[in-house]
């Protein structure tokens, strides 16, 4: 319907991790405009329950591929394949990454590795082929989502934290260097949200609402803007949470 | 605020969901009326295969829950497994000719009408709150203000996937597999996992309503009115339960069509009050209920006035408001409501509504209609051609319980019975008494299902 058409031009967006809460629910916000969408994750069936839902709720294209973003290698043939079948690409949305068990990964590396590998070295093996690709045209936006748990390591949740703040730093780093060139570089850092990823964790009525993060993500990618705490109570909560002095910090259970 | 920050969970498997292992409940699960409360592990699902990849981890029997807006315990299973299908909330297809929707089960009232409203489509029964998930309405076979019409919601269920959880899956319709059909409609999510289901809805070109609102006095004039207005599309009565003598049995019969002027289709703005805390004990008295229910039959200044409004208040008054059930205190409420056929309706009304204006328990929402004659797809649906009240107690132990178990077993002798969404009380013998056939659904139930209510109705009997 007219009426819920916010942009002209239906907008081409290739989706990573398409499969994650806070994906979906802002794809489906994209979806009722009319985008169109390449969607990326592992699972097939789910891909499909996806595809299906953000296809009967308007979206104007969508194809899909299933792939496991960990194996880095498949990259460079991956996001071709998925900018030749949109042909072009206005928004690149990366929102895969695992919660992964602190407890696990502080006895065992290779479980902290695992948390790092997705989390960090994939979204950077992803970031550094399509800013290279948006440069080129010299246009496009870049929306990841980080986390509020990258803004300091805690006891609780450190290996999924560092795997975070790895990748905050690294879109800062990015953004300096391409912003100039027209490319547009966003840095979503979601608090705890109620979706598959936290359906383990103890709930408090802190946890946001799925759907109101993900309106909040979708008026910053159209705003462009530069790094975005959702819900906006988070940027409040974590500069307080990045002041507390060390010496007390490290005394505190969080 | 720290404790609630991403923290990694204890122990999650593969799925990120949690399998009971007889540990402590992880977290409340509350019923509309809060009450009975119990302990149960909560389980989200996100997606139509998880009842399946978990179905054989689980100890202590599951139940599939969406919203939570029945009021007694159809929604609860105490010591059990609730599996939340909230999350499960895709829309899978639509076609604009037809106005079939097929939607995953978690799927709400709400989410269909925000999809369906722009494009000029509207539910095709809705009950009072548009909080309940497309399972649960087919469970419960809920029924609206159109019954008279259109019968229950399971009428325009074309068809739905039943996971069982030895692994098997049906599609069932009218058609293919018509028994699994019949069973689940109403079937109180016992004789499966419905995982996805298709909905028939009705066009519209407006939001709005042609709403009439008429004054009454008695049940009399209430019969006059349903029998004039049986081509209205929705009709419902408020009915002031507290009020004896010149007063008794007055109400305001509440009519209403979709306008036929074309207009616009926007959805629904997002609600924003939310009962703040729960009300003290005394809050609800007497005084207040009558004072209220006063103030409500003059809010309407005429014996007879017409507007119109849009669909949200006419559909769902309470819905503006979060979490109203928090006005009756911690200790809940509970609701009552039967149907007694036309061959006692009026007497038995009359006798039961002197019953409840005497006990002066009995506070302000009740909600008067006539029944129509659309026959009810499920085997154990509640609706049938009569009359049929529903109203609600605050929950007073040593008063309450008696007085509804009194008037459940009139509800017995003039031929009726009561809603099992909206029970918390009837005993074993009353239920299997309302719904002689239990026996015969009872063979359709999943082994691994159960409810606290199904565990109460069909446990010990005392005696009617």
């Amino acid at each position: 319907m007219s009426d819920t058409q916010t942009s002209s031009t239906p907008r081409k967006i290739l989706v990573l991790g398409a499969t994650s809460g806070i994906a979906e629910a802002t794809c489906r916000i994209w979806a009722a405009e009319g985008a169109s969408f390449f969607l990326v994750a592992r699972n097939a069936e789910k891909l499909a329950a996806v595809a299906a839902d953000l296809k009967t709720r308007g979206a104007s294209y969508i194809d899909t591929a299933v792939a496991d973003l960990d194996d880095t290698d498949k990259h460079p043939a991956l996001l071709a394949h998925a900018i030749n079948s949109l042909t072009g690409m206005d928004i690149a949305y990366l929102a895969h990454g695992i919660l992964g068990d602190q407890t696990h990964a502080e006895q065992d590396f290779n479980a902290a590795a695992q948390i790092i590998h997705t989390n960090f070295m994939a979204p950077v093996s992803l970031l550094t082929w399509l800013a290279n690709f948006c440069v080129q045209r010299r246009s496009g936006t870049i929306a990841v989502l980080s986390s509020v748990a990258g803004d300091r390591g805690r006891r609780s949740n450190y290996a999924y934290g560092s795997s975070k703040a790895g990748l905050s730093a690294f879109l800062d780093g990015l953004r300096n260097r391409v912003d100039r060139e027209g490319v547009k570089v966003i840095t979503i850092k979601p608090g705890p949200v109620r979706t598959a990823m936290t359906a383990g964790m103890p709930k408090s009525e802190k946890f946001a609402d799925v759907d109101a993060v993900a309106e909040a993500i979708v008026k910053a990618v159209a705003k462009g803007k530069d790094t975005v705490y959702v819900p906006f109570q988070w940027r409040a909560i974590m500069f307080v949470v990045r002041h507390i002095p060390e010496r007390v910090f490290k005394k505190l259970n969080l | 605020m720290l404790e609630s920050m991403p923290a990694a969970p204890q122990a999650t498997e593969q799925l990120n969901l949690r399998v009971s292992e007889g540990q402590t409940p992880s977290a409340p699960f509350e019923s509309w009326g809060r009450y009975p409360r119990y302990g149960a592990n909560v389980i989200p699902l996100h997606w139509q295969s998880d009842f399946s990849a978990i179905a054989p981890g689980l100890l202590n029997g599951a139940l599939a829950v969406g919203m939570g807006r029945s009021y007694g315990d159809v929604c609860l299973l105490k010591d059990g497994n609730l599996l939340v299908t909230t999350g499960m909330n895709r829309l899978i297809a639509f076609d604009a000719e037809t106005g079939l929707l097929t939607a995953e089960a978690g799927m709400t009232l709400a989410q269909i009408l925000d999809f369906a409203v722009p494009r000029g489509f509207f539910l095709p029964v809705t009950p009072g709150t548009k909080y309940v998930t497309l399972g649960g309405a087919i469970a419960n076979d809920i029924h609206g203000k159109n019954h008279h019409m259109a019968g229950t919601f399971g009428c325009y269920v074309t068809e739905f996937e039943l996971v069982r959880s030895d692994g098997s899956r049906r599609v069932c319709s009218p058609t293919q597999n018509p028994d699994w059909y019949a069973a689940t409609i109403g079937g109180l999510g016992l004789t499966g996992f419905i995982s996805w289901a298709t909905l028939r809805l009705k066009p519209i070109v407006s939001r709005l309503i042609d709403y009439e609102g008429i004054q009454f006095h008695g049940i009399d004039e209430f019969l006059a009115l349903t029998e004039q207005s049986k081509d209205v599309e929705y009709t419902v009565s408020w009915i002031d339960v507290t009020s004896t003598g010149k007063n008794f049995a007055r109400g305001i019969f509440m009519q209403g069509d979709h306008s036929q002027k074309r207009d616009t289709l926007a959805p629904s703005p997002k609600p924003k009050l939310v009962f703040p805390f729960d009300a003290p004990g005394f809050a609800l008295n007497r005084l207040s209920v009558s004072l209220f229910n006063t103030a409500f039959f003059h809010k309407q200044f005429s014996k007879h006035s017409v507007a119109v409004q849009d669909y949200e208040p006419f559909f769902y008054p309470l819905d503006k408001v979060l979490r109203w059930n928090r006005m009756y205190g911690k200790r809940g409420l509970l609701q009552f409501q039967y149907v007694i056929p036309w061959e006692h309706a009026k007497e038995g009304t009359i006798a039961i509504l002197h019953e409840v204006a005497k006990s002066g328990l009995a506070s302000f929402l009740a909600v008067l209609k006539a029944f129509g004659d659309v026959p009810s797809p499920g085997m154990m649906s509640f609706p049938k051609p009569g009359i049929t009240l529903a109203l609600d107690f605050p929950i007073k132990p040593d008063r309450t319980f008696p007085l509804v178990h009194w008037l459940a077993d009139m509800v017995y002798e003039f031929g009726g019975r009561l809603y099992p969404a909206k029970d918390a009380a009837m005993t074993a013998a009353q239920f299997q008494a309302f719904y002689p056939q239990w026996q015969q659904f009872a063979r359709y139930r999943d082994p691994l299902l159960s409810s606290s209510f199904w565990e109460r109705v069909t446990g010990e009997s005392s005696g009617i």
